[in-house]
């Protein structure tokens, strides 16, 4: 009788050992995929911000423009109809786990590059607004948002890539699914991106 | 990472320019925080120019830490291109268009007459002019005052004091007042003796820590976002 006591109060002994420590080791995972996850969000805000910046910078853009090249209507009816649209669609940190979302974002995204480049490319018909100081002001800080979404965007790719890969790897994949985590959408290049404005003077 | 401000992997600068450059970028520097490097390359070799920029801004770390004041001056000498990379803490005076506009009318001229000592120095110049007037960083400026170090001294001494009178308090503090009392003097005296010799050491330490060595480079950690301009001459 003695020792089955000795022996029940052993293994509850080392059971809650190995339960402490499974426990300590979960608590530090969860806490480092949170942070991971944090670093995404941050990632993503500052994507945001620079696309936002994309946004500020267009009416100053068109109404350069339009001082020289009123008659190109078309064109610029479609960037304002492609800001507004890109705009309307945001996309908060809780819905970067949904691709559908990021999309749209995307795509809208895309829709401004395309009509933007198509702006410029219309705009090498005009020297004298291409030598023009206040187009050649809002040129150069377009293209240096451009750089700087290029730049953001990689860098929340790597923030989701690095997140994402913890939640796919034992034994860290346990603990993600307990807490809940889920894999991040890519910022994925959308075909059209790919003609972002550049114009060379 | 590099040892020093002006880096002509390119041997595009005579020896003396380069001292010169050098040793402007220093004192500019010291008296405003911020940190600005020039690169000179041979060739890109085929890579993007703006993607090998901000690559070697990230692995560099131009600029303090906290504040991102950093910037680089990129010169290819095969492709005659030149990318400016602009620091987060400095984007606000250096936009893009600012830097465009120097890499345009400062840089791109000079370096057309082969002139590319002198286009560095203007491109240095018309930066700092910038830098000067709006971005005097306030971590700089509090040290050169010289409060921040004597606040601290005073603080400390007052620290201590409080912490000896604590501790005179607890442990046997009215055993050894009634000794003192005993023997005719008050126990208030033992920690306002011990004073004076603190005033002094921080005094002198704090006045001999004023020196700033800034000949030597080493880069503070900033951080940058893709901003500034790219050009060619």
């Amino acid at each position: 009788m003695k020792h089955v006591i000795l022996g029940l109060v052993l293994l509850v002994l080392v059971g809650g050992i190995v339960l402490l420590a499974v426990g300590s080791w979960a608590v530090s995972v969860n806490n480092g995929l949170a942070r991971s996850e944090q670093n995404v969000n941050e990632k993503w805000a500052q994507v945001q911000t620079v696309y936002q910046r994309r946004l500020d910078l267009i009416p100053g853009l068109e109404e350069s423009v339009k001082g020289f090249a009123r008659q190109e209507r078309t064109v610029l009816t479609e960037v304002t109809q492609a800001r507004s649209r890109a705009s309307g669609v945001q996309l908060t940190p809780e819905a970067l786990n949904d691709p559908k979302a990021m999309e749209r974002f995307a795509a809208a995204q895309a829709q401004l590059s395309g009509a933007l480049s198509r702006l410029l490319v219309t705009v090498e018909k005009y020297p004298e607004l291409k030598s023009n100081q206040n187009f050649m002001q809002f040129n150069s800080q377009l293209e240096g948002t451009e750089n700087r979404i290029a730049v953001e965007r990689r860098r929340y790719n790597e923030a989701v890539k690095d997140y994402n890969t913890r939640l796919v790897v034992f034994p860290d994949r346990v603990v993600a699914s307990f807490g809940g985590f889920k894999p991040k959408a890519y910022f994925e290049a959308v075909p059209e991106a790919a003609t972002a404005p550049k114009v060379k003077f | 990472m590099p040892s020093q401000r002006v880096n002509d992997y390119a041997g595009l600068l005579p020896a003396d320019a380069r001292g010169r450059l050098e040793s402007t970028l220093a004192r500019r520097e010291s008296a405003t925080g911020a940190q600005m490097v020039i690169a000179i390359f041979p060739s890109l070799e085929g890579e993007s120019l703006e993607d090998f920029g901000i690559r070697l801004a990230e692995r560099w770390r131009v600029g303090q830490k906290s504040l991102d004041n950093g910037v680089i001056l990129l010169v290819f000498v095969k492709e005659r291109r030149v990318r400016m990379e602009v620091g987060y803490g400095l984007e606000p005076v250096l936009t893009d268009a600012v830097a465009s506009q120097i890499v345009r009318e400062t840089i791109a001229p000079r370096f057309r007459e082969q002139r590319y000592a002198a286009g560095l120095e203007g491109a240095v110049d018309a930066v700092f002019a910038r830098v000067d007037t709006k971005a005097l960083s306030p971590a700089r400026r509090s040290p050169a005052r010289g409060v921040s170090p004597w606040t601290l001294a005073v603080l400390g001494l007052f620290g201590f004091v409080v912490v000896m009178l604590a501790i005179d308090a607890m442990s046997g503090g009215r055993a050894r007042r009634n000794a003192y009392v005993a023997g005719g003097r008050r126990g208030w005296d033992s920690p306002t003796v011990i004073v004076p010799p603190i005033w002094g050491m921080g005094g002198g330490g704090s006045r001999g820590g004023g020196g700033e060595s800034d000949s030597g480079f080493s880069a503070g950690g900033g951080s940058f976002g893709g901003g500034g301009a790219s050009g060619d001459w």
